[in-house]
């Protein structure tokens, strides 16, 4: 018994080539993805040091962060935009790099374009220079987030240098309860281990719930990895994950296709593996989620109170409890449900996919936004957008009041126009909360599930998607 | 590529309190619309450190018995949030040269050591000491012992702790991996055929 190897360490020992001098490891990246907001400094240093690409067919780039999700037309109304995008062509062109640009259809958020493309695929190692790249960890690849340097290592030598990271098995057994979806299962997980529980590992998300979950919903959770400190996130790769890759433009197709699988099943984990630690959780003790602070584990159920500071363990949570109540402005011992809104906004790579824009138009036809709450709804690539758009979602959308925008990351930071102003109070689809995260300094966001933002956004205040869409009958049946 | 090796920094230091200072508040994202990392140093904490007309906040940085600092003093879990290089650039760009901290988040770590800023983990209490001293005089010398895992100032000293791999990379001049990484190209072209990545 305990012979057994997780995929984690059966894809680190696949790819790792030599132990460098200082203890790190030296590991191929078999696939680099890059934007526009982390790549241009890492090609600026690689032509200081004279180098080239070593394998620019590993590189994939898109343009996500920047683009104004309101209009279509280049130049940009601002002007940094127009120079970030125009260096990203110019470095794609200059060193043979596939970009997936607005004018190919296929443009989007880097780690919802990496998975439709077939990019993203079983047993390999992903990188890019953004720290949400955990979500390519749903297909059973190693995925990371890294910096600007790593970025230029990756270009140079398509390897960088890395620890070993330990491995926790987070098992969710058992029924989600009507209303409750994949962001709040994260949300649930991110609120027991604590946004610094993850530090050191890669999670391993399994059990029932994970087992049941579309690749969609896996992505949702993997992706807010990072919010849990963990560095990389994973589902062990199976049937869903082989039938949404089948046919898509990067995978391999023929006889090619049967190989392949046979070899992405034989890096799920061993039923034997002993992991570093293991974590169980009953899908039945998850509800819908939202965040009452700045920090992404100050979460609990929507039914929840506001904490008071006196309620902190130690002195110094009883502190971070009374900054974020301050900059949140919410008063401590009242229900967070009834809490009046501003914006609303669904997108962002954790909840920007068509399963997600689904969902939701199924309940908000035949409802209004309430009057005063500016709603977005903003697709996390243009194919996703086409999509909805086949289905009609997008009219749904529009009926109920709702801004239906161009693919990108929109609201989820403040790199492009759609902003916060003020103090406004956003229920946000997106996955981090932190002071400033959507454009204004003094702007608040509670993080929930695309459906938590519809009835927030339908009501006017955060409220339980399960009473406003009477979800509890409805769902009984599915 | 020879790097210099970083086995101690002398400097002044500034104390910044607060657990959880994170990428957003070492550098808010609208000032990452650039194409090269000058200039950024002038943004560090930038929304901490300023009201909306630009006007200065009571913030240590605008502290002018401060302005010379290089060594950063921070609380628990400082850098976490985003992977973006632009935190640490901002940090080095504005003339720190090592962080001292009770807690580290581990990409903002790995990301300056990279650059050659030592990040060291000292203990609460010890962090208390360390800026009661400087607050008593900003003039005071402080010395980030990287080899010797020690801060001294005035004649008081700690232990801090750095991680083995950090340490090591800093004080022998490879904490810039680039080189090293290069050495095996024909070995990872061999390996990227063999995982079936190129042909
Ligand atoms: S949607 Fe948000 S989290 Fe995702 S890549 Fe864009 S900015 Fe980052």
């Amino acid at each position: 018994m305990g012979n057994g190897k997780s995929l984690f360490e059966k894809v680190w020992d696949a790819h790792a080539v030599r132990e460098l001098s200082n203890g790190q490891t030296q590991l191929i990246i078999g696939t680099h993805l890059i934007h526009e907001v982390t790549s241009p400094q890492a090609f600026g240093m690689l032509r200081d040091l004279g180098l080239k690409v070593r394998f620019p067919e590993r590189t994939f780039a898109t343009v996500d962060h920047i683009v104004p999700t309101d209009e279509s037309s280049e130049p940009f109304s601002d002007p940094l935009a127009d120079a970030m995008i125009r260096e990203l062509r110019k470095n794609a062109e200059d060193f043979g790099i596939t970009y997936f640009d607005l004018s190919t259809g296929k443009q989007g958020i880097v780690h919802v374009v990496g998975p439709e493309q077939g990019i993203t695929q079983p047993g390999t190692t992903i990188a890019c220079g953004d720290s949400h790249t955990a979500t390519h960890g749903a297909f059973g690849a190693i995925a990371f987030g890294i910096g600007t340097t790593q970025v230029r290592d990756l270009l140079a030598t398509q390897t960088m240098a890395m620890s070993k990271l330990k491995v926790r098995r987070i098992n969710v057994d058992g029924q989600l309860p009507p209303g409750v979806y994949a962001k709040d299962v994260i949300l649930h997980i991110i609120a027991q281990l604590g946004a610094k529980g993850g530090i050191g590992y890669a999670y391993e998300y399994g059990g029932e719930v994970f087992d049941n979950f579309t690749m969609e919903e896996r992505m949702t959770v993997c992706n807010m990895s990072i919010e849990g400190g963990a560095r990389a996130g994973y589902v062990n790769p199976d049937d869903t994950t082989f039938e949404y890759l089948k046919g898509r433009p990067y995978c391999p197709g023929g006889d090619a296709w049967d190989a392949a699988v046979e070899k992405w099943r034989a890096f799920a984990s061993d039923p034997d593996t002993v992991y570093d630690d293991v974590v169980n959780i009953r899908a039945e003790d998850v509800a819908p989620s939202v965040t009452w602070g700045i920090s992404p584990d100050q979460g609990f159920s929507v039914t929840g109170t506001i904490p008071r500071p006196e309620e902190g363990e130690t002195p110094a949570e009883q502190e971070s409890i009374r900054e974020a109540l301050e900059y949140m402005k919410l008063e401590p011992g009242s229900p967070i449900k009834g809490t009046k809104i501003d914006v609303a906004f669904i997108g962002s790579c954790t909840n920007g996919r068509l399963s997600d824009f689904r969902e939701v138009a199924r309940f908000i036809k035949g409802r209004k936004v309430a009057d005063g709450v500016k709603a977005i709804a903003v697709p996390g690539s243009q194919i996703v957008a086409k999509l909805c758009e086949n289905e009609g979602l997008d009219q749904v959308f529009r009926d109920a009041g709702f801004d239906w925008r161009r693919a990108g990351c929109s609201m989820c930071l403040a790199m492009n126009p759609d902003k916060l102003i003020g103090d406004q109070l956003c229920a946000s689809s997106s996955n981090r909360n932190f002071k400033g995260r959507q454009g204004s300094p003094t702007g608040r966001t509670i993080l929930m599930s695309p459906l938590m933002v519809a009835a927030a956004a339908i009501t006017g205040e955060v409220s339980d998607a399960r009473e406003v869409f009477e979800l509890t009958e409805l769902s009984s049946k599915c | 590529m020879a790097l210099d090796k970083i086995t101690t920094v002398q400097g002044t230091g500034v104390y910044v309190p607060g657990s959880d200072v994170d990428t957003d508040r070492i550098i808010p994202a609208r000032f990452m619309k650039c194409v090269t990392f000058d200039g950024l140093g002038e943004y560090l904490f930038y929304d901490v450190r300023k009201h909306e007309d630009g006007s200065d906040k009571e913030h240590p940085l605008n502290d002018p018995r401060f302005k010379d600092a290089t060594i950063l003093i921070a609380g628990s879990n400082f850098g976490c949030g985003s992977s973006r290089e632009h935190a640490p650039q901002a940090i080095y760009r504005y003339g720190f040269r090592a962080v001292i901290a009770e807690s580290f988040a581990e990409i903002f770590f790995g990301n300056c050591v990279t650059l050659g800023i030592p990040c060291v983990v000292a203990t609460g209490d010890d962090i208390k000491v360390l800026a009661a001293a400087v607050e008593a005089d900003p003039t005071l010398a402080v010395t980030v012992d990287v080899d010797q895992c020690r801060v001294f100032f005035g004649d008081q000293s700690f232990t801090v702790h750095v991680p083995d791999s950090a340490r090591d990379a800093l004080i022998s001049g490879k904490w810039d991996p680039i080189a090293d990484l290069l050495e095996s190209a024909d070995e990872v072209s061999d390996r990227m055929q063999q995982l079936g990545y190129s042909a």
